[in-house]
């Protein structure tokens, strides 16, 4: 190397003898990508373990309770020996109610609040108040299930006297209260992520900042911020632990909210909790609920993509 | 076209009065001075360009005309720009009544994510106008005043994304038009386009100009000597010369205009 006279040593040549020793390494490069194909199988695979399981169970339990009764039938009364009665509508309507008020709650707030992150608070204000959403998104739900039962029931039995202890309005607020912060933070996203030149061509137009926000950033938004909703309701259909607390546990089919519920969800962590046997109807029926909760989530889903594509804007 | 020519503001050149008239404007951000001691006055009905190397304040001057400087944080102003008689940098000066009177254009297109019916009826909605008939109305004159009526007559229900480069930049021009404004700010409308594109915006503000006051910042010198009345040429926040575009591209009275025109630094 005789270009390399001011230097003791050769770059290219400790390159060559660094890649001698490298080669046997190169194994590393050939194996790492079936290593991380592995990987990723495995949470494809255990998704599909799970809905087999829930399909296979699902059946064994239809042997013993036919399809007809399982949809149609108005009571769902497991637990009796003689009598049993398996309609899932009043768990699905427990279901419902709990998640329709959470909507009723988390949907307007958390849209204004993300309305009020991405338009008007300043950076600072954005800075202190982004992180204290995200910490109220991490709490246990199981802390927001004693908030209900504790804190929010006595309280609302104080304007509505009739309020049973055990009832779908006050799980129904608390969970709406545990997914706004979703909402609004993921909206807040699909907001903040609209190009500022959009709104400069409003306001050039002598467009108010409300204006802006409700008809250029809104619009723009669309897509992400149905899927917000969506996600957020996704995750008040299949929230446990604040209705099993504060929900109660008497599935029935009525239209009141101040009475004792019980949903899908709840239902489930009963049997769990109980002492039936493997291989029993109620075991079995577990499996059921299982399933129809999945075809809920499922299907909130497909709309949510439905939704996104047909109304995006594209820009 | 019509109705173009009927509204159209018959002026006796005589008679052309100030649009606006700046006076000792003084612009920070933060700690950083923008614009010094800024004194000029832009006639209506004419074009007037603006030019200038990059960070001389050019575009900082023109978003101060319609206040749109106030979107970015920390700035602050001194000094006054009367709009017809009336300063703008009152806080009592509405912005919102402001930018119903003054259009911008910007440099880069930026339509909204709707059709492009809807990119032009939206100011004239904002404003209230809900008359289906008339949007229509206004929909096809604007677009006829931006030279774009043609190609998108069609397709006036497509998204805006859909058109090119070009055609967005006249969309957005139609779009500022549909309010009928007074006066019309371009922000280096042509930099993001490509020659022909350029030469039929450039077209355009020809017309334009019997209509509206345009004032236009551009990086481009020999867009300013073609398309303008008046020049002016700033360098580090100040005005270094402002005339006739003829006697500013003849004979500069100023060295660093002429450094400048003749493509010495910049």
């Amino acid at each position: 190397m005789d270009t390399q006279k001011t230097n003791s040593f050769s770059v290219q040549k400790m390159i060559q003898e660094k890649k001698k020793r490298k080669s046997a390494g190169g194994i590393t490069e050939k194996i790492m990508p079936y290593i991380l194909f592995l990987t990723a199988a495995v949470s494809v695979l255990t998704t599909i373990g799970i809905v087999l399981t829930l399909i296979f169970e699902t059946f064994l339990f239809f042997d013993a309770v036919s399809i007809k009764e399982f949809f149609t039938a108005k009571k769902w009364y497991p637990f009796s020996e003689t009598n049993g009665s398996f309609g899932i509508l009043p768990l699905i309507m427990g279901t419902l109610k709990v998640t329709v008020i959470a909507a009723i709650v988390a949907v307007p707030i958390g849209l204004a609040s993300a309305i009020y992150l991405s338009e008007y608070a300043s950076d600072r204000a954005r800075r202190i108040i982004k992180p204290i959403l995200e910490v109220l998104a991490g709490i246990p739900t199981i802390v927001y299930g004693f908030f209900a039962l504790t804190f929010v029931t006595p309280i609302l039995r104080e304007i509505i006297p009739s309020l049973e202890i055990f009832n779908a309005l006050s799980p129904g607020i608390v969970i709406g209260i545990m997914i706004t912060p979703m909402i609004a933070s993921l909206s807040e996203d699909a907001m903040t992520s609209v190009p500022n030149a959009m709104r400069e061509g409003a306001l050039a137009l002598g467009a108010t900042k409300f204006e802006v926000a409700i008809k250029v950033v809104l619009p723009a938004a669309i897509s992400g911020i149905v899927a917000s909703i969506v996600l957020g309701i996704s995750r008040a259909i299949g929230e446990t632990m604040i209705v099993a607390v504060a929900g109660g546990s008497t599935p029935n089919l009525e239209w009141n909210l101040t009475g004792s519920i019980q949903t899908m969800t709840a239902y489930i962590v009963q049997v769990s909790q109980g002492d039936a046997g493997y291989g029993t109807t109620i075991y079995y029926s577990i499996y059921a609920v299982g399933m129809t909760l999945f075809v809920f989530t499922l299907v909130m889903n497909l709309l949510a993509q439905y939704i996104t594509r047909r109304f995006r804007e594209e820009y | 076209m019509e109705t173009t020519t009927a509204t159209a503001k018959i002026i006796n050149p005589q008679e052309k009065q100030i649009v606006y008239k700046t006076s000792d404007l003084d612009l920070w951000y933060g700690e950083n001075q923008a614009l010094k001691k800024i004194n000029l006055d832009i006639m209506e009905n004419e074009v007037t360009a603006i030019i200038g190397p990059s960070g001389c304040g050019k575009s900082t001057y023109i978003k101060t005309l319609n206040r749109m400087i106030e979107l970015v944080p920390g700035v602050r102003t001194s000094g006054e720009i009367l709009y017809r008689g009336r300063n703008i940098l009152d806080k009592s000066y509405q912005v919102e009544e402001l930018r119903t009177k003054v259009g911008m254009v910007f440099q880069k297109p930026n339509p909204f994510p709707k059709s492009i019916y809807e990119n032009v009826a939206y100011g004239p909605k904002i404003h209230g106008i809900r008359d289906k008939k008339i949007l229509d109305q206004i929909v096809e004159k604007s677009l006829r005043g931006a030279a774009i009526w043609d190609e998108v007559k069609d397709r006036l229900n497509q998204n805006a994304y859909g058109l090119s480069g070009g055609q967005q930049q006249r969309l957005c021009i139609a779009r500022c038009l549909a309010i009928e404004p007074d006066v019309i700010l371009m922000d280096e409308p042509t930099s993001a386009l490509d020659p022909i594109s350029t030469l039929k915006v450039e077209e355009l503000v020809q017309e334009l100009k019997k209509e509206f006051s345009i004032i236009i910042v551009t990086h481009n010198m020999q867009q300013a000597a073609r398309i303008s009345k008046k020049t002016a040429f700033f360098l580090n926040g100040e005005v270094i010369e402002f005339s006739e575009t003829n006697k500013i591209f003849s004979t500069p009275k100023d060295k660093r205009t002429e450094d400048y025109i003749t493509g010495r630094f910049g």
